[in-house]
């Protein structure tokens, strides 16, 4: 996304961050708590377009991941464990499972591992209902606790929102270094050519299942978010209509860019609320919203930046060609 | 001269059709041997045979003396064996520069490095180097993608380069490419060949290039070896002759 200038790109994300922590002073607790669920979706997403973006794997089992997330942190913190711990042993539980979830990816690819992985996001949704001795079945898990930072209780709207932002702004520095790094650039490899990648010695089978275990941690990261979010969580949240979910964000943003997540997340979670003043149509006209954007770009809102960007960069080539020739042509 | 790559009595079949049928020959170090017969003889499946895209049905690989019959082919690159394709197969939306960073990455350091260090791997002043050597330095932010035909098998030839590869396996790499840009890749290729000390094997229906790149010719006929020998010995085989203008 070149074609800004740098100073101009850094000067409007200060401006974007400052926002983000300005603005929603004044919201009340029913806004703050979309824009948390924006923060935490937003990390969810990132996971996923690691895997499906970058790396090219497609999964319908984001949702479980972020489930995952969710009872580990609420069933830690009700028993007296601190967040930063249960988002520990979150991350780590849901990078495991998804390590061990890229298996098939190494055999099946395309819509074949969708549905792998859409059976497996159904047989977490059935782990999360059935057995009650560790989840609470369908009475779920009440009076999650948010947690104290540095002697500064987080139970009011406010300081939870800036535990979210703040952990959406970890996970965005993490993800901006692993894409910038080797892994990244293998990633993309995975994606857009895993056969020549083999013969350039990339290891495909661990990428892969990086891909998969990366994607799958920040899902999980997003999960011991949401559980104190919302303070009570019941299997229902994590079906398979999250992954859907998750998957639209990640498509409606701009699969493979970085800032696809941010913009997919922002029209999933806050589009439904402006468009409530349509009382019963809403959920209608945001699905038409959905259908015309992919009609017209395939590729996401960034996809359409992107396009712009290309097309101006050609004209702007066209032109110093023009020139140089007419020079060539004078000179003759 | 010591023998870099040693194939011994290579099989491999596809159902009932023998696609390669007992092939033995070797490499030896730092000679351009070129490998050409009529299309559908068994030259690329031999091939991917030995980088271990396919495992062969019987017969032994050896690389530097040692046995790498069905390594995968991500081991045998970090092995010193490198190679290019037939089809294009560059990373399209990857810039030039990017694509052969990406073809040198592996070579640097350990998973762990590759993780915490430098974006570039340290590979931003390499990757210009082969952009230079390839005249490809006004392309060099581009995405490959956007690339010539021609510009982008010199960049296949290219990326094959940046591991700093013992052995590079060309598969068709005059394929599509005019003939200006031709003399230039000849050029680049036997640069490398002498300054870098990289033994190549070639596929190729150019038989003006073949016949003035290679130090040795190899013909395959039907999956067997048909002959074996100097360009201008190979040229006058009756056989050879045979099997190019029979039938």
């Amino acid at each position: 996304m070149s074609g800004f200038g740098k100073p101009l790109k850094i000067a409007l994300g200060l401006l974007v961050i400052a926002g983000l922590i300005v603005v929603p002073m004044n919201f009340n607790r029913y806004g703050l708590f979309i824009l948390s669920q924006w923060a935490v979706m937003t990390i969810a997403a990132m996971g996923l377009n690691l895997t499906l973006g970058y790396a090219g794997q497609v999964s319908l089992a984001q949702g479980a991941f972020v489930g995952i997330g969710a009872y580990a942190a609420a069933i830690m913190t009700t028993h007296g464990w601190p967040l930063p711990a249960a988002i520990l042993v979150a991350i780590v539980l849901s990078f495991a499972v998804g390590w061990v979830l890229g298996y098939p990816a190494l055999r099946v690819q395309h819509h074949y591992l969708a549905f792998v992985t859409l059976a497996f996001s159904t047989l977490a949704f059935l782990v999360f209902r059935n057995e009650s001795w560790l989840t609470g079945g369908i009475y779920g898990i009440s009076n999650i606790p948010r947690p104290h930072f540095f002697g500064i209780p987080t139970n009011k709207p406010l300081p939870f929102y800036y535990v979210c932002l703040g952990s959406l702004a970890i996970v965005s520095l993490a993800v901006w270094w692993l894409i910038r790094s080797p892994w990244g650039r293998a990633f993309m490899a995975l994606r857009e050519n895993p056969l020549r990648a083999q013969s350039l010695g990339i290891d495909t089978r661990r990428y892969t299942l990086m891909a998969f275990a990366i994607g799958s941690a920040l899902g999980g990261v997003a999960g011991a978010l949401y559980a104190p979010l919302t303070q009570y969580i019941d299997p229902v949240p994590f079906n398979l209509s999250l992954s859907l979910d998750l998957l639209m964000m990640v498509i409606v943003g701009g699969a493979g860019f970085y800032f696809g997540p941010f913009l997919g997340a922002m029209i999933a979670v806050l589009l439904p609320e402006w468009l409530r003043f349509t009382e019963g149509y809403y959920l209608m006209l945001y699905a038409v919203a959905v259908m015309l954007l992919l009609i017209w770009s395939p590729t996401g809102i960034l996809g359409i930046l992107d396009r712009y960007l290309a097309a101006r960069r050609t004209k702007a080539a066209s032109a110093l060609r023009a020139v140089a020739k007419s020079r060539l042509e004078a000179a003759q | 001269m010591s023998a870099v790559l040693e194939v011994t009595d290579i099989r491999k079949r596809f159902g009932g059709i023998s696609a390669v049928d007992g092939v033995s020959f070797d490499v030896r170090e730092g000679e351009i041997l070129g490998l050409i017969g009529p299309n559908g003889c068994g030259k690329s499946t031999l091939f991917n045979c030995i980088l271990g895209q396919l495992t062969p049905s019987g017969g032994e690989v050896k690389l530097d003396g040692k046995v790498v019959t069905g390594l995968r082919p991500a081991e045998l690159n970090k092995l010193g064996v490198s190679r290019t394709f037939q089809l294009l197969q560059v990373f399209p939306k990857l810039s030039v520069r990017e694509n052969l960073i990406l073809a040198g990455q592996e070579h640097q350091g350990n998973m762990a490095s590759r993780l915490v260090g430098r974006s570039d791997a340290g590979l931003t002043e390499a990757a210009n180097q082969m952009i230079g050597f390839f005249k490809l330095d006004h392309l060099a932010n581009e995405p490959a993608g956007g690339l010539s035909y021609g510009q982008q098998k010199l960049l296949d030839a290219a990326m094959a380069f940046m591991g700093g590869p013992r052995l590079v396996l060309l598969d068709e790499p005059a394929g599509g490419v005019n003939p200006s840009m031709l003399t230039d890749l000849k050029e680049r290729l036997v640069a490398i060949n002498r300054e870098k000390n990289a033994t190549f094997v070639v596929i190729e229906h150019n038989m003006e290039f073949v016949m003035s790149l290679c130090t040795r010719v190899m013909v395959m006929a039907e999956g067997k070896v048909l002959a074996m020998g100097r360009p201008d010995e190979v040229r006058k085989n009756p056989a050879v002759i045979e099997a190019y203008l029979g039938h």
